[in-house]
């Protein structure tokens, strides 16, 4: 026990050096392929709401879900996250980016609708000391605690430190959107503008949601029996209600947008409303979450499978390739004289030393069909001028570079296997009567198996990974499934996505690892002596 | 790939910047520039940062060649909470991306930008092109075309208009395109009989996109498509395309600083913007010093020295008459710029706004297409 926990000591460094950069990133980079908080996050009122609705009924939701909306989206916007839900649900909807982006700009003007009566009501809503004395009080220390943990997790940040501000119970109960929307302005304007709440002019959205509760008849009557602080301006609210918008928050956010009166975008809210999805997997398998179900996606929008697919098929015809190319140079390293096979490992240990890129643009201009290759074809006469061979931009380039580039993955394991293999075996066999090519296949070809299988699990499972080089010279049939993955993640930032299809594809590797153990036998596999 | 270069004035100065800095109203005396690299780098090393650096002995300036990879490598620094850089540039769409995701800070141009000379505020002098909250617009660019002189067949006139591209018969030869949708279906609706102004009212509908792409599918034997700026101009001066569309300011280059036999074909070319975006949450003192930079560095006549090395338009009208000649080469830029009234005949402006909600759903249907 001492003795192993010794060992762990002294292995600790660079376990713990692995762990920290290597797997904690992967996982939570897979994580991200389930992760659907920022939904739930940024607008949690609305997804409660707007789990009552049904969506097959083609009804846009009840107005309740429209004034959680409001009273969401405007701090939202105040926290400028409401954009950010945009691009997310954009994934899954075409013109939800803008539909968010466009609405957060309107969001004051629609406040506005019932800011602007009752200021002339009574000048007194104009006031912020007004507005603190008469939402403060006692008794809301519990209301404020949820509201900031809501703000927290919206706004992603801390949102811990003295408000200056307690909402009063008794408000909290005559008028429950108004204090809603009042407690995160308070909270935002302590904390993330450092202000003090009193000296502080309200949100439109605290005129808006007043305007929702006076439409309660309840209220209305709680109101005339109330007589706490700010108790007349808000008897002359509730007794001019005829002066305030006729129409609900429904109407307002259709105004702004009709597209909010369209059922489908509230489906597409509501399927993608939970913090985990298993949305971005689907897509990746060229399905697609609907309010019926999981469906496929329509034909001339699949592509991944295919991709996967052609991936798959593509590094097994490099791997081949790189054997039947690889094999014969192993062979000759692993049988010349020391000084001739030694120039001969500086040649294949060469192209290690160029980059990547280089290399790939050097096949560009041999391959082109201006290129060096066909230049010297049509010289010769073999080709026509006319049809030169098409060599790149297609899955040809793709092969031909990437077995080049990948070349030296299969030699060395492959050298350092045969080097281990005695020449006195095959001398034996062919004493013993075998022909050359007996002695070869019978006796010196099993031994050298453990590197082939060996360079095969590193050039397949390198070539799977591969992006650059196809990019450069594989055109539109030669591209695997990691540049949909690069695309995903420096240009559409669709994150989800591509660490769905980088979990497919570290999966389907493992399986073939596996199948290869069961196979082969991974004990088969040796990189050297 | 990241190549920085750092640019300092010398060390012997930066001792005199502890000094200058701090009566600089606490500004940090150095800045982490992104940028694309190539020649449109140096344009904006030598209008801006040299003289500004000048002017502020003591400032150092790095440069970043990220501006490729810009969103993604904000986002993630944003994520881990340590971004390096100060000022990056980027094209519109991916500013109107940051700005969405709340990585770029939103400016009020009068109070940031410079007015100018005249006396216009910078709201107005930049005008539509401030097309995001948290944009500044450096120079108007364009995606056109450039075709080989050489290989128009004999007795065919030259092509003037866009939808020679799809005319195979007329004009044979492989044509290249950037492998993505953006700009490629515009031009198949437009070659496909569409008006100009309700192409996008077209592309909204999935029969529309249908449409493009059909039109593209027309010569897609004939079409490489390319994912780096670079390519089209290699591939016209390898002589293994046609034509192909590029950035306006390579091919500029291609033709008069490499003397290829290359001509423009500015019909129909599509107008975009590049400019600065600042990352949101930058402390202070950095900020100080960024805002100072770019209110140098977006001013009139630094915009218009800008196009003294390479031929893209300056994005403020007051700067369109300070244009003058190419510092090297010494011919008069204006006739280069996309901009200029013989070349913008006929013109598209990148639908920003339509691009970012029909993005991601158009590109799969490309992709997809372009696997078949």
């Amino acid at each position: 026990m001492r003795q192993k926990m010794r060992a762990l000591m002294l292995v600790a460094p660079l376990l713990i050096f692995v762990v920290v950069t290597f797997i904690v990133p992967i996982l939570s980079m897979l994580f991200r392929s389930v992760e659907n908080d920022i939904v739930p996050n940024t607008i949690p009122g609305t997804v409660i709401a707007l789990s009552q609705w049904d969506g097959s009924s083609g009804e846009p939701p009840h107005e309740n879900v429209y004034r959680n909306l409001y009273i969401d989206l405007f701090k939202a916007e105040e926290a400028k996250q409401h954009t950010r839900l945009g691009s997310r649900l954009n994934y899954e909807q075409s013109g939800l980016s803008s539909l968010f982006r466009t609405t957060g700009r309107s969001l004051d003007d629609i406040g506005e609708l019932w800011q602007d009566p009752l200021e002339d009501i009574d000048p007194n809503f104009e006031e912020g000391s007004f507005w603190f004395e008469m939402m403060s009080g006692s008794g809301g220390e519990d209301f404020l605690e949820t509201r900031r943990e809501l703000m927290a997790l919206m706004s992603d940040e801390d949102m811990n430190g003295d408000v200056g501000f307690v909402p009063s119970e008794e408000i909290i109960q005559l008028l429950p959107w108004t204090a809603r929307a009042y407690t995160d302005f308070a909270l935002w304007a302590a904390i993330r503008d450092g202000d003090t709440v009193a000296e502080e002019d309200p949100w439109e959205s605290v005129y808006g949601a007043l305007g929702m509760d006076l439409t309660n008849p309840d209220t209305v009557s709680a109101i005339n029996s109330y007589n706490g602080a700010g108790a007349s301006a808000l008897q002359a609210a509730a007794a001019n209600i005829d002066q305030l918008p006729q129409f609900g928050f429904r109407e307002a956010f259709t105004e702004e947008d009709k597209d909010w009166g369209s059922a489908d975008i509230w489906a597409t809210i509501k399927l993608y409303s939970p913090s985990m999805t298993p949305g971005y997997f689907l897509n990746s398998v060229d399905m697609t979450l609907t309010p019926d179900g999981i469906v496929m996606k329509p034909e001339n929008q699949q592509i991944y499978t295919t991709l996967f697919m052609r991936t798959l098929i593509m590094a097994l015809i490099i791997t081949a390739s790189c054997i039947v190319l690889g094999y014969p140079v192993a062979w000759l390293l692993a049988n010349l004289p020391m000084r001739t096979a030694s120039i001969l490992m500086i040649l294949v240990l060469l192209p290690f030393w160029t980059s990547l890129l280089v290399r790939t643009s050097a096949w560009k201009v041999l391959l082109q069909q201006q290129g060096v290759i066909n230049e010297i074809l049509v010289w010769l006469g073999f080709v026509n001028d006319a049809d030169r061979l098409v060599l790149m931009n297609n899955a040809t380039g793709t092969v031909i570079a990437m077995t080049h580039i990948l070349l030296p993955f299969m030699i060395l394991p492959l050298y350092s296997v045969m080097k281990t293999i005695p020449p006195s075996y095959q001398r034996a066999a062919k004493s013993l009567g075998a022909t050359n090519w007996t002695a070869f296949w019978r006796v010196y070809f099993p031994q050298s198996v453990p590197g082939i299988g060996a360079g095969s699990i590193l050039v397949f499972i390198l070539a799977i990974g591969y992006y650059i080089t196809p990019e450069i010279v594989g055109g539109t049939d030669g591209v695997f499934i990691s540049n949909r993955i690069a695309y995903h993640i420096s240009s559409s930032l669709n994150w989800g996505l591509a660490a769905a299809l980088g979990s497919i594809l570290l999966v389907v590797v493992l399986g073939l690892y596996w199948c290869y153990d069961k196979i082969v036998g991974i004990d088969n596999v040796k990189l050297g002596g | 790939m990241q190549l920085i270069k750092t640019l300092t004035a010398s060390t012997a100065l930066l001792v005199v910047a502890a000094g200058s800095a701090y009566a600089d109203d606490h500004m940090a005396s150095d800045m982490t520039l992104v940028s694309w690299g190539g020649a449109y780098q140096n344009s904006q090393i030598k209008a801006y940062a040299e003289p500004y650096m000048e002017m502020n002995p003591g400032v150092s300036i790095t440069w970043d060649e990220s501006s490729n990879e810009a969103v993604a490598k904000l986002r993630a620094m944003n994520e881990a909470n340590n971004v390096t850089w100060d000022l990056v540039d980027v094209v519109a769409a991916d500013a109107m991306r940051l700005c969405d995701e709340g990585l770029a800070m939103e400016i009020d141009p009068n109070e940031v930008l410079a007015e100018a000379p005249d006396g216009t505020s910078a709201e107005d002098d930049f005008g539509d092109l401030l097309v995001s909250d948290c944009f500044i617009p450096q120079i108007v660019y364009s995606t056109t075309f450039g075709y080989r002189e050489d290989m128009v067949p004999a007795g065919t006139p030259a092509p003037t208009d866009i939808c020679a591209l799809f005319d195979t018969e007329t004009y044979p030869g492989m044509r290249s395109l950037e492998k993505r949708p953006i700009n490629n279906m515009e031009w198949a609706l437009l070659c496909d009989g569409v008006a100009k102004d309700e192409v996008y009212s077209v592309l909204e509908t999935p029969e529309g996109q249908q449409r493009a792409l059909d039109k593209l599918a027309t010569i897609k034997d004939s079409v490489i498509w390319w994912s780096a700026g670079a390519d089209t101009p290699q591939l016209l001066a390898d002589g293994e395309v046609f034509m192909g569309s590029t950035y306006n300011g390579r091919l500029f280059s291609a033709i008069e600083e490499q003397d290829q036999p290359i001509a423009m074909l500015w019909d129909a070319q599509v107008f975009d913007l590049d400019g600065w975006i600042i990352p949101s949450g930058l402390p202070e003192e950095r900020l100080n010093r960024v805002l100072d930079f770019v209110k140098f560095a977006t001013d009139t006549q630094r915009l218009a020295d800008q196009a003294a090395y390479i031929s893209y338009g300056p994005a403020r009208f007051s700067s369109a008459p300070l244009v003058g000649k190419h510092a090297e080469l010494g011919i008069d830029m204006a006739p280069h710029m996309p901009t200029d009234p013989a070349n913008a005949k006929n013109t598209f402006l990148y639908n920003y706004e339509f691009w970012a909600d029909y993005r991601d759903d158009i590109d799969a249907k490309f992709q997809a297409w372009l696997a078949q």
